[in-house]
């Protein structure tokens, strides 16, 4: 769905996007993450065609973009860098207005689809008040009704759930994983490791502008070999685990070991109360902390 | 994408107001006029305006010389200024560049939704002052000694029918020459996210360019001044027509319409939208 080859982007004397290659496959769920400034956005702006690449290639759909971008953004829904509407007319004016802007926007099921929209993202019932009596949380929703506007095949969506409620980030998490479910292929970028590994099925990070990984969550989040064991004799587990510990922290002991339920066996038949025992895995945050290093917006002095 | 421009352009309560605005301003001056007892001796207060106290369907042409040095190109120079600094400001130009609607195609978009609202300005200008400059003035029947006739600027006398064709010639000479003026807001607009500085950097050049105009020492870029021939819709009213500043007009007109209209889709269509 979306391939990139190579992509750089310069703005005068900063590189933006270094070398970046993206494969996102039809039906993924991608998680593209990164730091703030790290380079998603301009990214996100580069697959859509607002910001033309210096050097690189980028196919979205099967299309060289930004040559042919016009044939394929009508199968793709946006969201970028918030939702943004004309603050003196209603939601639906807004998108009425949008749809009747480009190419595809059938006329005769303007009105259905708008309802059906606002339907979805949870607006249906919102009156004819201009948007800019709506609440942040109501715009962002409208900015996603705006997105699946024309049922697209694929969802570009840009830190979709900023200024939702944890109510409103659980409905969109929902919504997004139903629509994935009949075909529409995500592609979310977003600083929230959270909500990325709730969400999604492949990750993407971004660093400083280049892509330092790319896999499937389950490969990120691998059992780590050891396992997690709490228990009120951490003293005496000591003693029976014998060269297999690893790491104890108070009641919890890290024991390398591959198998939980023969560990637990072996505990209980010495004598070892096990309150809580599970496999290590890694976090998706220890990933991302490993491979990239703190965002733009933190300014230290320099050492001189 | 052109209906879409039109219809957001009257769904614009600013639009409204600032329409509103141009047809005040002649129906004020018209009431100064009808109160005191004195005709303004000829050249005070604007073109035309010693003649219509003869006869009031001659307002609509005092109303246009009224408007048409500051409050029109006001007018134009904010709604150009604003058509793609606006939209990248609230955000939506991202938004229709994705829809997708070409770049080129929402540029002339925007400069018919800005004919549009001239045309529509200038015409409702002329009927409420036609309106009020009947009412107040009569039609000068009396006068002449022959019903809605009028005398141009030469002294020959003009028929309704005639009037009203001169006034039609006016009306479309002065939307060209505030096209000519707007698409400089429009390009200004291009180059940034600030609709209010696109809107002032037009009205600046404005200002320059009547400033130099009455400037002798200026006198060899005289004939390439965007306001030079504005007035010239004034020689519709002469007896026969003059036409050497209209056509010279509508020539410089046209050539500010192509260069700055070609800098705006030049810079558009090729730059990094950031907003």
């Amino acid at each position: 769905m979306i391939v990139t080859r190579a992509l750089t982007k310069r703005f005068d004397r900063v590189t933006a996007v270094d070398q970046v290659d993206l494969h996102v496959r039809e039906g993924d769920r991608y998680g593209f993450l990164g730091p703030n400034g790290s380079g998603k956005t301009t990214l996100v702006r580069m697959l859509l065609g607002l910001v033309y690449a210096t050097s690189g290639e980028i196919e979205l759909l099967g299309r060289p973009v930004p040559r042919r971008i016009g044939e394929v953004l009508g199968e793709v829904g946006a969201l970028v860098e918030g939702p943004a509407a004309y603050p003196h007319l209603s939601g639906r004016t807004n998108l009425a207005l949008l749809d009747a802007a480009g190419p595809g926007g059938d006329r005769r099921t303007r009105k259905q689809r708008i309802e059906e929209s606002l339907e979805r993202v949870g607006l249906a019932g919102v009156d004819r008040r201009p948007v800019k009596a709506y609440s942040l949380g109501m715009r962002q929703r409208l900015g996603l009704a705006a997105a699946l506007l024309r049922r697209p095949r694929l969802l570009v969506l840009d830190e979709p759930t900023n200024a939702l409620d944890p109510q409103g980030i659980r409905e969109i998490r929902e919504l997004l994983i139903d629509l994935n479910r009949s075909g529409t292929t995500v592609f979310l970028s977003s600083h929230l490791l959270a909500e990325v590994e709730q969400l999604c099925t492949r990750v993407g990070v971004v660093d400083r502008g280049r892509l330092v990984l790319e896999d499937e969550l389950a490969g990120i989040r691998s059992p780590t070999g050891r396992v997690v064991v709490d228990t009120p004799d951490a003293a005496d587990a000591v003693r029976v685990l014998d060269g297999q510990l690893e790491h104890r922290e108070g009641e919890r002991l890290f024991v390398r070991h591959d198998d939980p339920a023969s560990l637990n066996a072996a505990l209980v038949t010495a004598g070892i109360r096990v309150a809580e025992i599970v496999t290590e895995r890694r976090t998706l945050e220890q990933v991302v902390l490993e491979v990239t290093s703190s965002g733009s917006d933190r300014v230290d002095r320099s050492v001189t | 994408m052109i209906t879409v421009e039109l219809r957001k352009l009257m769904l614009r309560p600013r639009m409204w107001v600032s329409v509103l605005l141009l047809c005040l301003l002649p129906a004020i001056v018209a009431v100064f006029l009808a109160t005191a007892d004195f005709p303004p001796p000829p050249g005070q207060g604007g073109a035309f305006l010693s003649a219509v106290l003869r006869n009031g369907s001659l307002y609509p042409a005092a109303a246009l010389a009224l408007v048409l040095p500051v409050f029109l190109p006001l007018a134009v120079a904010v709604l150009a200024g604003d058509a793609v600094a606006g939209e990248s400001a609230t955000g939506t130009l991202r938004y229709l560049l994705v829809r997708p609607v070409g770049r080129t195609h929402l540029l002339l978009a925007k400069l018919i939704a800005l004919c549009a609202f001239i045309v529509l300005a200038i015409l409702l200008v002329v009927i409420t002052s036609l309106v009020v400059g009947v009412i107040l003035f009569g039609t000068g029947a009396e006068a002449v000694g022959q019903p809605g006739a009028v005398t141009s600027l030469s002294g020959v006398t003009l028929s309704p029918a005639e009037l009203a064709l001169r006034l039609l010639g006016s009306i479309g000479y002065i939307v060209v020459s505030m096209l000519g003026f707007g698409v400089i807001a429009l390009f200004l607009s291009t180059l940034t996210d600030s609709g209010l500085g696109a809107a002032l950097g037009a009205l600046a050049v404005l200002i320059t360019s009547s400033v130099l105009q009455t400037l002798d020492a200026a006198a060899p870029i005289k004939a390439y001044l965007p306001t030079n021939y504005w007035l010239a819709w004034i020689d519709f009213f002469r007896d026969p027509v003059f036409w050497h500043s209209i056509t010279n007009g509508l020539l410089l007109q046209a050539g500010y319409l192509v260069v700055f209209f070609g800098a705006a889709w030049a810079n558009f269509a090729t730059r990094d939208v950031t907003a």
